[in-house]
């Protein structure tokens, strides 16, 4: 049946900010879903808070509302814009969790809005856990043994029946917040009660053990008209007990039977009609008995999900896409597959190459928290490859990961007959325990002499893939033939190796030459990659989408070209905190711009969430892994005339020198300039040639210098370790105790190793300036965020404001100059990021970072000017002038940057900003005045400023003077104020009113902590205080207020700004604005 | 780890591809088809229909999961001639895995070949068509071996058929085991024994899955050999004549064309339900006045849409066939297509417009491949009840009936 006429213009409701268990995969869904539905002429309306997607470009949708995801802003959007229908099923759980919030209040039927792709009963019925279990029965499908309780009294009762370990799981939580396994009765008590709290309808399913079996997911497709297809199956090979997204997975699903495989297909089916899923796609996931092939169902997502973009970039097969078209009422068969633009897509896709996704983790950045995997997922990003075996696709997602590792050992990181080679124990118990490096276990078990079935017994991975594994150890020893050879004696051992996936770097580590030796001999014994179709149907159909990956020994597939120019755009890889979505945002307008410039455009990246991995993004796309190697097989097979690498992020930056030393055409801002910005010693000797301030500091080789340099610099001072990025491993130190446990255990500083000491700016302001600069020194300010916390929280976990709030037009004067006269003296082409610390009227250099920043898309949408499409013109060679970009454009609007944080899942780390960066995401909040601005940005993260409820005030020493303010102000908009009793005290003698006092939480109850719980807390003031004891109170208040979802504010700078929202949100309800209205001049986008 | 012999594939056109040897040491000529199917090599290997062929599987890794005991095979034997892959595992990981792909072979004497690049040689018999080769670890030149390749018979004009049926008939009594059926649980209950009516199946090689099913349908079932004439297969009393799947060239089975006129007649004369899978189609479809016609590449595979005349379903369905009945030829037959492909529009059944009579060209036994075809047998014991006057327990009848089954199980013809 054609698409339903009565639907002329549709909502689509985006995810919010990038969150664990719900990333740019939503970005993704959401912009295809815009696409599908905008070319069939309906109106498509959009709200998403998250302003780094691509989803919310103004382009994308006729109206785009940058406002909090929330039933009252899609109750206001629809009064406003009076939509036919809402699509909630592209949006992840957040956008799902809307819907039925809308449901609840009845407003479908009092607005007459419809919600289309699946509707609040099915919705129900697939996530409420009894009910879902009743439909698998119903379905004569078998599911674990299991209780649904509210209560942990319930809970102990059913336990005895379920037994340990057991699996409990929150109801309509995201990744399974605040879910677990128990292995004992305290660890059940515990994870029981964290579950009822992490459901916001304090629903737990208790559930039988089914640890151990292996685990699968099948995509699932139906319209409706019945028809259902699988677009793919996919397998753990971490079995059940890791959650999907902390697990290795492949596709297709490798050990099942064809009846094994056809009763799962059934299976799905089956629920997925029970469940009523009218149309739309969605994720089944089972788990099967080795032992026996008995299969249960675990449970099914009513939606797109985090598999579906996994599954759509593994087949070529587009789930969002045709999901969309779907809710708009068309049927598979009338829809085309777009690989093969001839054959339908009421089809199953069938693939000759093997899927393998590797999750990625930035454990370290949590320190205090279970790094053990568990049911609730901890991983920020994922990387995919794929390969014509097994062993090849793991490789390269090995390598794909960019954590050191090139692939399966033999490699830097390879402690494997090191010092810290490890012990049989260590083995035993990372093989035992679920852990991001249990693959890597595996082999170290198998060289220590572990046979197969005890590797199995242990990890229980299924035996097939540990003989992979085995394999490869085995094959390791053939590469022992290669040491102090002349590789071109081996041309068909190294072929083999390319063929099992090893990389240049380990083939380099086991014959003792270097990377570039052994990419040498490649090319003199012409063994170089072979570029194959992702094609959807295994070569059956003749297929026309160039989309990409490498293999061995085979016969290259025809790589379609236009002729015309050729640029090359280096993705960022997996996402992880610090390097996300925003990069492949700057990556997809580069790809945009100069497609419609003419050229053709060429995508490498790793990562399966993105749009940059769309294969209609690009020209061409090829799924590689961000290596030097794998990108120059690109580049050999391609020849472009230029490179851009400033735009992936630091991943294919740190790429860069190496690539122009290959003689690859780097355009935009040269490697040399790159490297003078990057190096300190050199970066300094800019900042001194324009004579530009740069905080005092110092370098350490010693525990004594360090503690020398200290005192020269005087308390606070920021200290790091030398040799790395990023912000990882930076702390504050305010004492010289912490500073020598610093230097000795954090840092373990040695000659080798020397510790970067600089004063630490207290109470400075810090400041982002993004700008773009070409060729002839014309240089543009794109935006000035003013960072809402004071300095020494990392640029990337700060609150912004564009336009800045507070400082005088002088000092930003200042700062437009020195950026200027920067990105002249280092030549930058393209764009640059500058923060700077501003004390006083001092104006301090910290950092410059020639590339796209993460604030470009944020500043792209507050301002209307595409910086990075413009970015990527300049790298090719146009001006500033000729396109058009004159002068700084005044933002119409107040645009704050919020970030959101993945605390919760990670529960024992201490919850305080720092220097290290931490969050995962963030949202915009505009409007005309800051106020109002700042409400919509803590709404949009979920941190609501107008709950009924006191203000807890706890601040230290140095803080209680200006927090009378904050206070006063509170109260004067009638909020009761509960402060401990220092800040009671200091308050009550400045006349504030409506206070009242609580226990400190050694000194009585109600404490703090019991007021939170009770609900009587509606926003904390909490600035940190350095005494051992206090900072353990404080943790703890911290730590439950991000449980409960309670705004906390850790200086006086965001209280102060706060108190202006909470002001604001008094008035009534914050109004929504499209960008449209807003923005002028979008031409450019 | 592939310390196996090499090996070669030479194609009749001089294309050779190289590889290494698994499996049984042993030269074959054989039609080179290829299969898109992520699983179900042990069928796939013993399906009479690939008699004579060389499998290519464009899945690239095979063996994973081993070879299980004879409730997947499809026949009592080995049938296709050789099988090309990409990678052959040499490590089987299933609780039912008895041996490996590797062992297996060697010990039913069907050579393997690993190692080929698989995906170039699917696109070459795409382009090409698939065409005779030869799989070999001899060491004379490519020559020799593409001569070879050209000596081999074509398979059209081929009576495969014959050399594949069994030789007398028999009485066929199992249905699915438990654990590896094929159905949803509201089709384990399976209608007693026999209870639904007596039926021929004409063996031109057919599947054991279809036979399985017909059994779990509550049919009494008889195979009878390909060469049986009609007289004889009416002699027995069936209640109704299922012409089984098979290999080759359908114009070539005379004798089974012949037989089928005569069944079809004797659907005409008292109501005798005829069916038929796959070569029974396309035999059914020639009795009845259509032709046939061989096929650029075939349909191989387990996820080929094909499209329901009658309700506008589409179902996903397993595919194994490189003839088909051409639709121009339909016309004064009785005949109208039931189901067509939405890859290529390629008849893949067709149901007689006055009598019981229908067929479908795919395999809705599966075997491998997806089950959502399966009510196909139901219709047909529901045809068969119906003329033998059995009484229907209550609700047996749903899926046909309403058209719409909660499996998808949209009426097979």
């Amino acid at each position: 049946m054609p698409r339903d006429p009565s639907i002329r213009s549709i909502l689509i409701i985006g995810a919010g900010p990038i969150v664990i268990g719900q990333a740019c995969e939503f970005d993704y869904s959401g912009t295809q879903a815009c696409k599908a539905i905008r070319e069939e002429g309906i109106r498509v309306l959009l709200l998403n808070s998250n302003p780094a997607t691509i989803m919310t470009d103004p382009v994308m949708a006729d109206r785009t509302f940058i406002e909090p995801v929330t039933a009252d802003a899609v109750e206001r959007i629809c009064a406003q814009e009076r939509p036919d229908a809402i699509l909630p099923t592209l949006g992840g759980q957040t956008s799902l969790n809307v819907a039925m919030e809308l449901a609840r209040r009845g407003w479908p039927a009092r607005s007459g809005v419809r919600i289309l792709g699946a509707d609040p009963e099915v919705i129900d019925r697939a996530e409420n856990r009894q009910r879902f279990k009743d439909i698998a029965a119903r379905c004569g499908l078998a599911t674990p043994r299991s209780y649904v309780v509210h209560t942990v009294a319930e809970a102990m009762e059913c336990q005895k029946d379920v037994g340990l370990p057991a699996i409990i799981r929150p109801s309509f939580t995201l990744g399974g917040t605040g879910g677990g396994i128990a292995y004992n009765v305290d660890e059940y008590a515990a994870i029981v009660e964290s579950g009822l709290r992490a459901s916001p309808v304090s629903e737990i399913l208790i559930e039988e053990s089914v640890l151990g079996w292996k685990e699968f997911e099948l995509e699932v497709v139906r319209d409706r008209n019945d028809n259902c297809i699988i677009v793919c199956s996919i397998e753990n090979v971490d079995p059940m007990g890791v959650h999907t997204g902390d697990s290795i997975t492949v596709a297709p699903a490798l050990t099942l039977t064809d009846r094994e495989y056809q009763r799962m297909r059934d299976g799905a089916f089956a629920i997925m009609r029970e469940v009523g899923v009218e149309c739309g796609g969605s994720n089944v996931q089972f788990a099967s008995d080795p032992a026996t092939g008995r299969q249960v169902v675990i449970e099914m997502n009513p939606r797109v999900s985090r598999s579906s973009a996994l599954a759509s970039k593994a087949t070529g097969f587009p789930i969002a896409r045709i999901a969309a078209k779907l809710a708009i009422g068309y049927t598979l068969d009338e829809l085309k597959n777009d690989i093969t633009r001839s054959t339908p897509a009421s089809f199953e896709p069938t693939i000759d190459y093997i899927v393998t996704k590797i999750p990625r983790f930035d454990m370290e950045k949590f320190p205090g928290a279970d790094p053990t995997l568990t049911t609730s997922m901890k991983s920020v990003g994922e990387a995919m490859a794929m390969g014509r075996t097994f062993k090849e696709s793991l490789q390269k997602a090995l390598r794909s990961l960019e954590r050191g590792r090139f692939g399966l050992g033999l490699d830097r990181h390879d402690r494997w007959g090191r010092p810290d080679q490890p012990t049989r124990a260590e083995i035993v118990d990372r093989l035992a325990r679920p852990n991001n490096e249990r693959i890597h276990f595996v082999r170290y078990a198998l060289k220590a002499g572990l046979d197969e079935a005890e590797v199995c017994r242990i990890s229980r991975f299924d035996p097939w893939f540990v003989g992979e594994l085995a394999e490869l150890v085995r094959f390791e020893e053939r590469l022992r033939a290669l040491r102090g050879q002349a590789l071109d004696a081996h041309r068909d051992l190294l072929l083999e190796a390319k063929r099992h996936g090893y990389s240049d770097v380990q083939l380099a580590a086991a014959a003792g030459v270097t990377e570039d030796e052994v990419r040498a001999a490649r090319g003199r014994l012409g063994l170089r990659p072979a570029y194959r179709t992702v094609d959807t149907c295994a070569a059956e159909f003749a297929a026309r989408t160039p989309y990409f990956y490498s293999t061995w020994g085979e016969e290259p597939d025809e790589v379609p070209s236009a002729g015309k120019p050729k640029v090359v755009i280096l993705g960022g890889g997996p996402n992880r905190i610090g390097q996300g979505i925003e990069f492949d945002y700057c990556c997809i307008h580069a790809a945009i711009a100069l497609r419609a410039d003419g050229y053709e455009t060429i995508m490498v990246n790793s990562n399966p969430e993105t749009v940059s991995t769309d294969y209609d993004t690009s020209d061409r796309l090829y799924f590689e892994p961000l290596t030097l190697e794998d990108v120059l097989g690109v580049i050999e097979r391609e020849r472009p005339a230029g490179v851009i690498v400033q735009l992936g992020g630091q991943t294919p930056l740190n790429l860069a020198r190496r690539l122009e030393a290959a003689g690859v055409p780097i355009i935009g801002t040269s490697p040399e300039a790159i490297h003078r910005a990057e190096d300190r010693e050199a970066f300094e000797a800019v900042l001194e040639k324009l004579g530009l301030d740069k905080p005092p500091h110092g370098m350490a080789r010693t525990v004594e210098e360090a503690r020398d340099v200290a005192r020269r610099l005087g308390y606070p001072v920021v200290v790091r370790p030398s040799y790395v990025l990023g912000g990882r491993g930076m702390a504050v130190v305010h004492d010289e105790a912490s500073l020598l446990a610093f230097a000795e255990e954090a840092a373990s500083v040695s000659p080798d190793h020397p510790i970067l000491v600089d004063q630490f700016l207290e109470d400075a302001i810090e400041v982002d300036v993004d700008l773009l600069a070409d060729a002839t020194g014309d240089v543009v300010i794109g935006g000035i965020l003013e960072h809402i916390e004071e300095a020494g929280v990392h640029s990337g976990d700060a609150s912004c404001a564009l336009p800045p709030y507070t400082l005088p037009p002088l000092l930003l004067d200042r700062m437009r100059e020195a950026s200027r006269r920067l990105a002249r003296e280092l030549g930058v082409r393209g764009l640059m990021n500058v923060q700077y610390a501003v004390k006083e009227d001092n104006v301090y250099v910290l950092e410059a970072n020639p590339r796209a920043s993460r604030t470009v898309p944020f500043i792209s949408k507050a301002t209307g000017r595409p910086l990075a499409m413009i970015a990527a013109r300049v790298m090719t060679g146009r001006t500033l002038a000729e396109l058009g970009v004159t002068g700084e454009v005044r933002p119409p609007r107040f645009a704050i940057k919020k970030s959101v944080f993945p605390w919760a899942r990670f529960p024992g780390c201490n919850i305080l900003l720092g220097p290290e960066m931490r969050s995962t995401g963030e949202v915009m909040g505009m409007d005309r005045d800051f106020a109002a601005a700042f409400a919509k940005a803590q709404a949009g993260a979920g941190e609501h400023l107008d709950r009924p409820g006191a203000v807890l005030i706890t601040v230290r020493d140095q803080d209680k003077r200006q927090v009378v303010y904050v206070a006063k102000k509170l109260a004067s908009v009638g909020c009761e104020i509960v402060a401990t009793r220092g800040t009671y005290k200091v308050l009550e003698r400045n006349g504030v009113e409506r206070l009242r006092l609580v226990q400190k939480i050694d000194a009585g109850r109600p404490n703090p902590l019991d007021l939170i719980r009770n609900g009587e807390i509606s926003m904390i003031v909490n600035t940190p205080s350095h005494g051992p004891l206090a900072h353990e109170h404080e943790k703890r208040i911290r730590s439950l207020a991000v449980a409960r979802n309670v705004p906390c504010f850790t200086t006086i700078a965001a209280a102060a700004a706060a108190v202006s929202a909470v002001e604001h949100v008094k008035q009534g309800p914050l109004r929504v604005e499209a960008l449209q209205d807003v923005l002028v001049g979008l031409g450019a986008f | 780890m592939t310390q196996s012999p090499p090996a070669r594939l030479a194609l009749e056109d001089g294309r050779v591809f190289h590889g290494r040897a698994f499996g049984a040491r042993r030269e074959v000529a054989a039609e080179v088809v290829f299969n898109t199917s992520h699983t179900g090599y042990q069928e796939v290997l013993t399906d009479p229909s690939y008699r004579g062929q060389a499998v290519v599987f464009t899945v690239p890794i095979l063996g994973i999961y081993g070879v299980g005991d004879d409730a997947d095979d499809q026949s009592g034997q080995a049938q296709a001639a050789a099988i090309v892959c990409r990678e052959a595992s040499p490590r089987a990981s299933n609780y039912r895995s008895r041996r490996t792909l590797h062992e297996h072979l060697e010990a039913v004497g069907v050579p393997g070949i690993e190692q080929v690049d698989t995906r170039t040689l699917t696109k070459h018999l795409r382009d090409t068509g698939a065409k005779n080769g030869v799989v070999s670890t001899s060491d004379e030149p490519d020559e020799a071996l593409v001569e070879r390749a050209r000596r081999a018979p074509s398979m059209a004009g081929l009576d495969l058929a014959r050399v594949v049926t069994t030789a007398a008939p028999y009485r066929w009594d199992e249905g699915f085991r438990p654990d590896s059926s094929p159905w949803g649980p509201d089709e384990v209950a399976q209608a007693a024994p026999g209870a639904r009516g007596r039926v021929v199946v004409v063996d031109f090689g057919v599947k054991r899955d279809i036979l399985r099913h017909l059994v779990a349908q509550g049919l009494e079932v008889e195979v009878v050999p390909a060469s049986t004439p009609a007289d004889a297969i009416l002699e027995r009393g069936p209640d109704g004549v299922l012409l089984g799947s098979g290999p080759g060239d359908p114009a070539a089975v005379a004798y089974g064309i012949e037989a089928a006129r005569a069944l079809l007649g004797a659907a005409e004369r008292d109501g005798l339900p005829v069916h038929g899978v796959c070569l029974g189609h396309q035999i059914l479809s020639l009795a009845a006045g259509a032709t046939t016609r061989k096929m650029l590449f075939g349909h191989r595979g387990a996820n080929h849409p094909v499209r329901c005349a009658r309700t506008g379903r589409v179902l996903i369905t397993a595919h194994n066939h490189g003839f088909a009945v051409d639709p121009a030829t339909l016309g004064r037959t009785g005949l109208e297509a039931s189901y067509v492909s939405l890859f290529d529009g390629t008849v893949e059944g067709i149901r007689h417009t006055r009598l019981p009579v229908a067929a479908v060209q795919f395999h809705p036994e599966a075997g491998p491949g997806p089950h959502e075809a399966g009510a196909f047998f139901r219709e047909f014991a529901l045809a068969v009840s119906a003329r033998r006057g059995a009484p229907e327990p209550a609700g047996a009848g749903r899926g046909a009936a309403d058209g719409a089954g909660p499996a998808g199980q949209e009426g097979g013809a």
